[in-house]
């Protein structure tokens, strides 16, 4: 077995990965068609910092956070959690590492079971993966409430009697109390209204300074992302497009993409008039992506190239890696 | 409207303050609901009403739309929900009027409330009037005109674009044969072939590139963001005076919510009209209104110009909301945040309904309802912050 090379810095690295879904049996072509979710992405993520993916519905960020933790197979590629390969361990020994990686959802109603009372839901993984000593058990799981901000007396409590905010809380504490290493959030904070957000946004922060979590924060909105990460993944189709420090993002954003992505950001100041580009179209299907560079068919620079050559992820700047044939390839 | 008051007289004791019912006093709400609900649906259906007990005039020519006081009660097995709890605001013609708050803050039922939408028989407009002045320079009071002329109107004078366009698109029809049966049902005169001729023509002006492919499509054929170019080239075939657009672009992303407001903001110049753009994102309400509603709980808490209200907040909750939002500028560690959550909705206190999570809140606050005070001609909040006919000396020298 080569062992992966263990680079402490680096919580997670993921190489290459790959995660193809076949396209209905019923397909009228002869060779399979595959919905290419995630087509060879590579990053790596520092200890206690946060990585933002962003890209529009349907660009496979929820497949490469899924796939990541291995919630399900993957086609290729080779995940490095904390110096292990994922992809090589037994299925007993992925199943005791469980808990150092967690994942936070989308839909604070549907994740949580409408059959257990708060405390069960925060603490049925714990007694099973043996977290705390039996006899410290439920004062364990008060205090993984009480960080989340959930008062005890919603210990007998079910999770219908609370609001949206309060469930994302519950889903929070959850992943939390299995003292997890790397967490997973995809869209947590979608289904909320503004003033909530901002209490589950300093929510995970306050955790993250206290217990050092490392986040992969998938989101949308980019005005979020760019309050909580560190670094950002920009993915379009599958692919990762751009990639690096959140600044260098934001002040010098290089891929086209990227560009259209930030301006359509609406700002909350009315005297501010954005110079806005204007995709055109949508997102073309992932069964079917375009040749070349996949988002040239909505690209204002596409070049006679783009449509032969897929461009290749580079780095131009220290932290800042760009996939555009704009830049030279060599 | 004097059988309110019948009504208020007859406040179901007990409910307002409990959590928890017993069956006997479920029953007890459902019967005095019955009564009510009764009332106000043979109202909306009588036949046959002169045109005089519905039009009326606007108190400003200038107003396309006029809520006044308006009141639209859920009378549920559990307790009366005040969605819209006292709403007073217009939308002048040729203007965007923002409507932000929080999920369940009425902004929806306030909507609905002036296409006479509210979910029958439960939901009712209790008091309060919505004036409307149609194309053909008549004004109504919508919350008189029964149903069958409301009908009319609804259409063809105003058209709505709701946040999910696939439950408001009929999934086994073909995208034309819909568009064309809502310009038969509102234009007189109109031929199949002409119903068609409009409807591509429709479909072009939202910027749908092959119009007549679209047009025998059907909707679960279209990505969400055509389906909302739909919606919208639907809204506009009978060439409405008033857009209502709730949550528009709330589904979508980014760069297709920057293609819809942008489409948007054309159509409003192209016809004329005024849309009422309900939206929790501030930022899309900063780009796109020229009047700005701040509703809580069923009430307008704060309203103004788009610039009053982003650049000099006075509401509490209005300020706490801009400062929550991040933004390039936002260097603290921490976000600024609004404690807590919004009051049950069916057990509304008697005092100011951000009490519990205001940070400014004060003594005074525990009285009745605050007033709205007046800024500007077009700013007011409702706060006690600025009420200085109530405040004491200690009060005024915090501030
Ligand atoms: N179980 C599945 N079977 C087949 N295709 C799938 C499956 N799960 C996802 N896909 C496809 O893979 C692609 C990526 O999906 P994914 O859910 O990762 O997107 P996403 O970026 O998270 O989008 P959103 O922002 O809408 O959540 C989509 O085209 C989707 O239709
Ligand atoms: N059909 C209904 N029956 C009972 N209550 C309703 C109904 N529709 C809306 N409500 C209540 O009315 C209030 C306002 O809802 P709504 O206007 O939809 O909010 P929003 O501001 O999110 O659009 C909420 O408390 C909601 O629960
Ligand atoms: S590679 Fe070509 S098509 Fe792709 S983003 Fe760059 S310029 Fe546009
Ligand atoms: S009236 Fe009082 S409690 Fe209400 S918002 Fe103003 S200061 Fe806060
Ligand atoms: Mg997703
Ligand atoms: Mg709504």
């Amino acid at each position: 077995m080569e062992k992966a090379k263990i680079d402490n810095d680096y919580i997670l690295e993921v190489k290459n990965l790959k995660k193809y879904y076949p396209v209905s049996r019923f397909s009228i072509s002869k060779n399979r068609a595959y919905v290419k979710a995630v087509d060879d992405i590579s990053f790596k993520i520092k200890r206690g910092t946060t990585m933002g993916l962003v890209g529009e519905s349907g660009c496979g960020k929820t497949t490469a956070g899924r796939s990541i933790l291995r919630l399900h197979d993957i086609t290729g590629g080779q995940v490095v959690f904390d110096g292990k390969d994922l992809s090589k361990i037994s299925p007993g020994k992925l199943r005791r590492m469980r808990p150092q990686m967690q994942m936070i959802f989308q839909d604070p109603y549907s994740s949580l079971s409408p059959r257990m009372p708060v405390g069960e839901i925060i603490g049925e993984a714990v007694r099973e993966h043996r977290i705390v000593p039996k006899s410290q058990y439920r004062s364990y799981i008060l205090k993984v409430m009480r960080d989340c901000g959930l008062q005890p007396q919603y210990f007998y409590r079910y999770p219908h009697e609370f609001s949206g905010g309060q469930r994302q809380r519950i889903s929070i504490a959850r992943a939390v109390a299995l003292n997890p290493k790397f967490i997973v959030c995809d869209e947590p904070l979608s289904a909320l209204d503004v003033s909530i957000q901002a209490q589950i946004i300093n929510l995970m922060k306050d955790l993250q300074e206290q217990y050092g979590y490392t986040y992969l924060f998938i989101s949308h909105d980019l005005s979020v992302v760019e309050y909580i990460s560190d670094t950002i993944g920009v993915m379009y189709l599958g692919s990762m497009m751009e990639m690096g420090d959140k600044k260098r993002i934001f002040e010098n954003p290089m891929h086209p993409y990227t560009k259209a992505l930030l301006s359509a950001v609406p700002i909350s100041d009315p005297d501010v008039k954005m110079n806005r580009i204007i995709l055109s179209g949508d997102i073309p299907s992932p069964v079917n992506p375009p040749s070349g560079c996949k988002f040239r068919t909505r690209c204002q620079s596409c070049m006679e190239v783009c449509a032969r050559k897929v461009p290749k992820l580079k780095e131009y700047e220290e932290g800042h890696m760009v996939a555009c044939h704009l830049y030279s390839q060599d | 409207m004097g059988l309110l008051n019948i009504f208020k007289r007859k406040k179901i004791e007990g409910i307002d303050n409990t959590m928890y019912l017993t069956l006997r006093d479920e029953r007890r709400i459902s019967k005095e609901n019955n009564k009510i609900i009764k009332y106000y649906e043979r109202m909306k259906a009588r036949k046959n009403v002169p045109e005089e007990e519905y039009l009326t005039q606007m108190r400003d020519p200038n107003n396309v739309v006029e809520f006044e006081n308006l009141h639209t009660y859920f009378f549920t097995d559990v307790g009366t929900v005040k969605s819209v709890n006292g709403v007073s605001f217009d939308v002048p013609q040729g203007k965007i009027v923002g409507i932000v708050g929080e999920s369940g803050c009425g902004k929806s039922v306030t909507s609905l409330s002036l296409m006479q939408l509210v979910q029958a028989p439960t939901g009712q407009i209790v008091e309060g009037s919505i004036r409307y002045k149609a194309n053909d320079g008549k004004c109504y009071e919508i919350t008189k005109v029964p149903r069958d002329k409301m009908l009319k109107i609804r259409g063809k004078d105003i058209s709505m674009i709701f946040q999910e366009p696939m439950t408001s698109l009929n999934p086994v029809f073909r995208i034309g044969e819909q568009m064309d049966e809502v310009v038969l049902l509102h234009e007189d005169g109109m031929t199949p072939e002409s119903a068609k001729k409009r409807s591509i023509e429709m479909l072009r002006l939202v910027g749908i590139a092959m119009p007549e492919k679209i047009y025998s499509k059907y909707p679960h054929e279209l990505s969400g963001g055509m389906r909302q170019r739909v919606m919208i080239a639907m809204a506009l075939s009978c060439n409405p005076r008033l857009i209502i657009a709730d949550e528009p672009t709330t589904a979508l992303d980014v760069t297709i919510q920057a293609q819809i407001l942008e489409l948007l903001r054309e159509i409003k110049e192209k016809i004329n009209g005024s849309i009422m753009l309900i939206t929790h994102d501030l930022g899309v309400i900063a780009e796109m209104a020229d009047l700005v509603v701040v509703m809580y709980a069923g009430r307008i808490i704060e309203k103004g110009t788009v610039r009053e209200i982003f650049h000099s907040p006075k509401h509490p909750y209005t300020i706490g909301l801009m400062k929550s939002k991040p933004s390039g500028k936002t260097t603290d560690d921490r976000l600024f945040s609004i404690k807590g959550q919004v009051p049950n909705p069916i057990n509304m206190p008697d005092h100011c309904y951000f009490y519990n999570r205001c940070d400014r809140a004060m003594e005074v606050c525990l009285g009745e309802y605050p007033k709205l005070i007046q800024f500007s001609p077009t700013h007011f909040a409702a706060c006690y912050l600025y009420d200085e006919s109530r405040l004491s000396g200690d009060d005024l020298a915090k501030e």
